[in-house]
């Protein structure tokens, strides 16, 4: 017997675990966003990114936009790539920042940071990529394993099953056995 | 012989031209193996979560089949017996066997130093699940050599199919157990999380014995109608809040029983202390992820049960002890000493009360095993339990 016995029936699943994920993204997006459009001087030069106040604007407008997007979106797949696309080109600003810029080893702890997101990132996309394939569906509603509705079976065993009933020895009966390791 | 052997993580393969077992002590017995079953807690040693396995092991603690060859002390069984054989090895003699605590058998673990050295004192031996249980050949294979085989063997008698009795060794006196610990009574609520073959057989456990209301928490659509055919309701935790579902279902007083059928592998990924566990995994920071424990003793009634038949190997964090202190908890836990219950519920199966088969989704050959076992982890193609004819 295999389940592939049965009737086949197939369906598009939601990953819920994989949009719970995206949420969260969202949210860190946006968040990243705002410091971004409001501090861009600040950020700039602890990155050591002369002159990059506009560029750090640009990308705190994108980050939102994608954090908006993944939000209130009922279509992650397209604005997580979108994320993934924005972190390749965070990486490539902060690549630029460890070999020409002021403060090499910020850029390069920030590089680090991103590419942890990055991975969180790919591993979103991927699991809501997973939406797209047919999942074939079982009904094991008639398994019951009952002779009858659990209904009718409800309270069969009540006087029988006490964790205590089975039969043992107890007390000092059981007591002071000398015991040897073996095999 | 053939056997499926453990070769390291994720990689388990079918072995041709394994050496035959044979009687090493007088009450050993040799059984050929009929039908074997993947366990769900097989899945924490193909996972690499349990420590101590070597390579080469042989794997499987859910088998039965005929005898084939029996020692010269032993008295219980003979050659051409059928045998269901429980997972828990045990010698029948030791104050832990005579007291019915089977799973805690004193003497027949053979490497009890390493077990004392991590849990403070041995477990009973096991047969394919690490050496710290023992280090003993396991039963997905052709044939087993089994050590007291004059205690644990159960005998079963003519016009049973193996698939109405192989679970006898281990998921349906677990499911028993885990129901049977939380002392059920008529005006319960048994909540169980997860709906996999454990769960299952808690759930039907617990409407035998009486509950009120079964609740089972799960994820996976099929396992859940699974579950509601055997008379539980379900709540699926991807779609809806479990704490609020449960507090709706108990006039806001929560579930008075709790049976976490899940154990070590939680896959929950929408909670915040599920990330926390994964990053602490991840981190060799914490060997177990244990977000249903910690669920079950928020939502669980003051002065209520927690019954644990989900396997836990190390090391949790983040437990909110002082809810479970100040809650007055019960905890119930641990292996199963299935030798408590198989006659009892042998004869349930007998008398037709139950037909333990209904949990069955893939019979394949041993061959197909090691394909199987990633089947059975990522709960594809609808698998709930998979039987294997070597």
């Amino acid at each position: 017997m295999s389940a592939t016995d049965q009737e086949i029936k197939q369906e598009y699943r939601r990953n819920h675990a994989a949009r719970k994920m995206a949420q969260r993204l969202g949210w860190l997006s946006i968040g990243l966003g705002v410091a971004e459009l409001l501090m861009p001087g600040p950020l700039a030069r602890t990155l050591g990114i002369p002159g990059g106040k506009t560029l750090l604007r640009f990308c705190g407008v994108r980050e939102i936009a994608s954090g908006v997007g993944l939000l209130v979106t009922k279509h992650p797949k397209p604005w997580m790539l979108g994320r993934v696309g924005g972190d390749v080109m965070d990486m490539a600003v902060l690549g630029g920042a460890v070999l020409a810029g002021d403060k090499p080893v910020h850029a390069l702890l920030a590089a680090g940071t991103v590419a942890g997101v990055t991975s969180l990132d790919l591993a979103c996309a991927r699991g809501l990529a997973t939406e797209d394939h047919l999942v074939t569906v079982y009904d094991y509603s008639d398994r019951s394993g009952f002779p009858e509705s659990p209904d009718k079976m409800r309270g069969r065993a009540s006087k029988q099953s006490d964790i205590n009933t089975a039969p043992q020895v107890t007390g000092m009966a059981a007591a002071d056995r000398e015991t040897q390791t073996r095999h | 012989m053939r056997a499926l052997r453990w070769h390291g993580k994720k990689d388990i393969r079918c072995d041709n031209h394994v050496p035959d077992p044979s009687i090493e002590d007088p009450r050993d017995a040799i059984i050929k193996v009929s039908s074997c079953a993947i366990c769900g807690s097989d899945l924490h040693l193909y996972d690499g979560f349990m420590p101590g396995m070597m390579h080469g092991d042989i794997v499987g603690h859910e088998f039965m089949g005929e005898v084939m060859e029996v020692g010269s002390a032993n008295k219980k069984l003979k050659v051409g017996d059928r045998v269901v054989v429980p997972f828990t090895i045990c010698c029948g003699e030791c104050d832990q066997c005579r007291r019915g605590n089977y799973s805690v058998c004193e003497r027949s673990n053979r490497n009890k130093k390493v077990a004392e050295k991590l849990f403070g004192h041995t477990t009973a031996g096991l047969y394919g699940y690490t050496h710290l249980t023992g280090g003993y050949a396991g039963g997905q294979a052709e044939y087993v050599r089994v050590p007291f085989a004059d205690v644990g063997p159960v005998v079963i008698p003519n016009g049973l199919t193996d698939e109405q009795v192989l679970f006898l060794g281990d998921i349906f006196p677990t499911g028993w157990q885990a129901a049977a610990q939380c002392e059920i009574e008529p005006t319960d609520t048994v909540a169980v999380w997860g709906a996999g073959p454990v769960g299952q057989f808690a759930i039907r456990s617990a409407i035998l014995m009486g509950a009120e209301q079964v609740v089972c928490i799960d994820n996976v659509p099929e396992r859940l109608s699974m579950a509601r055919a055997g008379g539980a309701i379900t709540i699926n935790f991807d779609e809806e809040s479990v704490v609020h579902r449960l507090h709706e279902l108990t006039r806001g007083k929560g579930p008075e029983k709790c049976i976490d059928s899940v154990g070590m592998e939680a896959h929950a990924a929408r909670s915040i202390d599920s990330m926390y566990d994964r990053v602490k995994q991840t981190m060799m920071l914490e060997t177990d992820r244990p977000h249903v424990l910690r669920e079950m003793i928020y939502v669980c009634r003051p002065a209520g049960v927690l019954s644990i038949p989900g396997v836990y190997g190390g090391l949790i964090d983040k437990i909110p002890f002082g809810a479970a202190m100040n809650k007055g908890l019960t905890f119930r836990m641990g292996q199963t000493h299935v030798n408590r219950w198989t006659d009892d519920l042998l004869t349930r199966i007998q008398e037709g009360q139950i037909d333990p088969s209904f949990v069955i989704t893939h019979t394949v050959g041993l061959e197909d095993g090691p394909e199987m076992y990633k089947t059975f982890r990522d709960k594809h193609d609808g698998c709930v339990k998979v039987v294997l004819k070597p």
